[in-house]
């Protein structure tokens, strides 16, 4: 087991490696750069730029290289130094600019995934054995439309209602007064006033699918004989449903934990820009639109770690859940 | 006839269970009349489709959904396990609520019940171990250190080589004749009076058939229950029953004792059976391959409800006028042998 992990975690440097080479050249992709882009937009306001000025700066952020070379000059300094390099946008050290906005986001979406498990595992349990019930049809109705329908749509009817109707503004993640207060209980309770929208909008799509998935694999499983086997020794009809079929029910879910932890963490980028947060998915957004590759590089190499280390939890749950996978795959 | 009454262990009377579907009304269960006593082994031969499963589905109030028990009584003398008095209870199992504690008392520790498939029968992710023990915790209140100590015993019975090592083994590292071994004493564990066995070793081969099958018949001494052996196989009954129901169609057509079943049946569906069945000697004594008798036509399909009896289409001594429009009552031309049929009543 141990040996596993091992392999796992060192299997996992070549595929950063690839993420980071593929992230790089996609964000180089267009054409231009952050000065051409920017010297475009001076010259879109009537200013007139240096051609020294430009030269000295393509210089000093290196842009005259080959791209290989500014590959290697980028990642060696983020293995050596965990230094992520500079942002133009923001103007300053990508690191400083990313530690808070992607703790944030990584909360949000960790909150959306606790709400999601916490909401869907015993609803899709419920719906698979009342199935063709008024329950299945309720949630199978609510399901389809929570798939259905954008965050960002949802995010803007959401927020319209509760300006409209209760006077609330819930964008921001706190309140016009608190931004640039220190941190306290007062905060934090603002900080959770706001929060729940964005939870929520996440949490549904996630959700619902989660639902679906569920009720088919229990819908499979509570056909199987053990499961008549197990009610034939006189457990409670409790206790038959989740020794049994819930018990490998679970599986789908708890293999996909890595993914949807991450499908949280990019999905919410346009929500983010809707309902106005700080966080990082706008932070990637408007790193992309001035081609700041630094700060776009280092969200998605960030991303890539976090998909590579959620898939290696996922694996050890389920090994650890299920013996056929523990037996079957990690000692042959 | 009260000393008869004090071995009487199952008695199901006018046992209707029906499914419901949207075609039409599967009438699986169409009027079954039984009787069991202690230790006694009481062997069900039917074809497919017969109802023979959903009858033993019916007693353990498991029958799924959009089955259900329409009309009869299964009667079951429940006598006390801790042998404070040999009176049984009567309990009506159609009575019971089937998710009701009362049943759930009587499932795996008064009537067990065995399936057909071994491979299918546990859980995959939990070990064989904790699936027998569970309940052994269930029914005898017992700590988990003395249910794992009966459950090794429990192995050690039903001849699993290892049991020690084999209780913290998950089903899928057994063979199905070591898992059928272990199912059996799943079942066993509370030491049942009745043992359900619906074709238990028709997914095995025919060495660790014969095996499984002696392993039953020792236990059943030794444990002095009584096993209803559901099965399409004769030679099996032959080997296992004391006495044999017949069945075609949901209803019992003909019940005896073995020997009278094999070699004086009365039911032209029971002589039937015989001859379907393939003799090797008659095999190789031929020189031409010459086909087996079979019953001719097919079952009827399950909505249908034939008038009269419902082997009229099939019986080589069909009466017109008779068979085809009252159904035959249940007679008894000699004493302890029942039939079905309008030729001897």
């Amino acid at each position: 087991m141990v040996n596993y992990i091992l392999l796992r975690l060192l299997r996992m440097i070549p595929q950063m490696l690839i993420i980071s080479v593929l992230a790089f050249v996609i964000i180089q992709l267009p054409p231009g750069d952050f000065l051409t882009e920017r010297i475009n937009r001076l010259k879109a306001t009537g200013l007139t730029v240096d051609n020294a000025e430009v030269e000295r700066l393509t210089k000093m952020y290196g842009l005259d290289q080959p791209m290989a070379a500014q590959y290697i000059k980028w990642i060696t300094n983020i293995i050596t130094k965990g230094d992520f390099g500079y942002s133009w946008t923001f103007a300053r050290d990508v690191n400083e600019i990313i530690g808070s906005r992607m703790g944030m986001t990584f909360f949000i979406s960790f909150l959306a995934f606790v709400v999601c498990w916490s909401f869907a595992i015993p609803v899709g349990i419920l719906v698979a054995v009342k199935q063709y019930s008024v329950i299945d049809y309720f949630f199978t109705f609510l399901g389809f439309i929570g798939l259905a329908t954008p965050g960002f749509l949802l995010a803007l009817v959401l927020m319209y209602v509760s300006f409209e109707y209760f006077g609330l503004k819930v964008g921001g993640l706190f309140s016009q007064e608190m931004i640039l207060a220190p941190w306290s209980w007062a905060k934090f309770v603002d900080f959770l006033k706001h929060i729940w929208l964005p939870v929520i909008i996440l949490a549904i799509g996630g959700t619902a699918n989660l639902i679906r998935t569920l009720r088919a694999t229990m819908l499979d499983e509570l056909r199987k004989q053990y499961v008549t086997v197990a009610r034939a020794k006189g457990l409670s009809e409790f206790k038959v449903l989740m020794l049994y079929p819930v018990r490998i029910a679970i599986n789908p879910i708890v293999s996909t934990f890595g993914w949807l932890l991450v499908w949280f963490f990019s999905g919410g980028t346009v929500v983010e820009i809707v309902l106005n947060l700080d966080t990082a998915g706008p932070m990637l957004w408007r790193a992309l639109m001035t081609q700041d590759m630094y700060t776009a590089g280092a969200y998605i190499v960030i991303v890539g770690f976090l998909t590579a280390i959620g898939s290696l939890i996922s694996d050890l749950l389920l090994a650890a859940i299920d013996p056929r996978v523990r037996f079957g795959g990690l000692e042959a | 006839m009260p000393e008869q009454d004090q071995n009487l262990l199952l008695e199901i009377k006018g046992l209707r269970t029906y499914f419901h579907l949207a075609e039409g009304v599967v009438h699986a269960v169409d009027g079954v009349d039984l009787k069991m006593h202690r230790k006694e082994t009481l062997g069900i031969v039917g074809e497919s489709g017969c109802g023979k499963s959903i009858s033993a589905y019916s007693m353990l109030r498991l029958v799924p959904p959009p089955g259900k028990i329409e009309a009869g009584e299964i009667l079951f003398y429940k006598t006390p396990k801790d042998g404070s008095t040999n009176q049984a209870e009567i309990v009506n199992l159609t009575k019971l609520d089937p998710n009701g504690s009362e049943i759930r008392n009587i499932r795996g520790n008064y009537i067990s019940m065995v399936f057909q498939e071994p491979m299918t029968a546990m859980s995959p992710v939990r070990t064989v171990g904790q699936q027998i023990m569970e309940a052994i915790i269930l029914h005898q209140k017992v700590s988990k250190e003395e249910a794992r100590k009966q459950t090794i015993e429990m192995l050690r019975r039903v001849r699993m080589s290892n049991p020690e090592r084999v209780i913290d083994d998950y089903p899928f590292q057994l063979s199905g004749g070591m898992r059928q071994r272990a199912v059996i004493a799943m079942a066993l564990c509370c030491r049942p009076s009745l043992l359900i066995a619906d074709e238990p070793t028709t997914a095995l081969d025919v060495t660790t058939e014969a095996q499984i099958l002696n392993l039953m018949r020792d236990l059943q001494d030794e444990f002095g229950m009584a096993i209803m052996y559901i099965t399409h196989n004769l030679g099996v009954i032959a080997e296992m029953a004391d006495n044999v129901a017949v069945m075609y169609m949901g209803r019992v057509v003909e019940q005896a004792d073995v020997s009278t079943i094999f070699y004086n049946p009365l039911h032209p569906y029971t002589q039937g059976l015989h001859q379907s069945i393939p003799q090797l000697k008659d095999a190789l004594s031929r020189k031409e391959h010459k086909r087996l008798d079979v019953i001719k036509g097919m079952v009827p399909d399950p909505y249908s409800r034939l008038k009269g009896c419902p082997f009229h289409p099939r019986c080589p001594k069909f009466i017109a006028g008779v068979c085809d429009e009252v159904e035959p009552r249940m007679v008894e031309p000699e004493p302890g042998h029942t039939v079905k049929c309008h030729l001897y009543g």
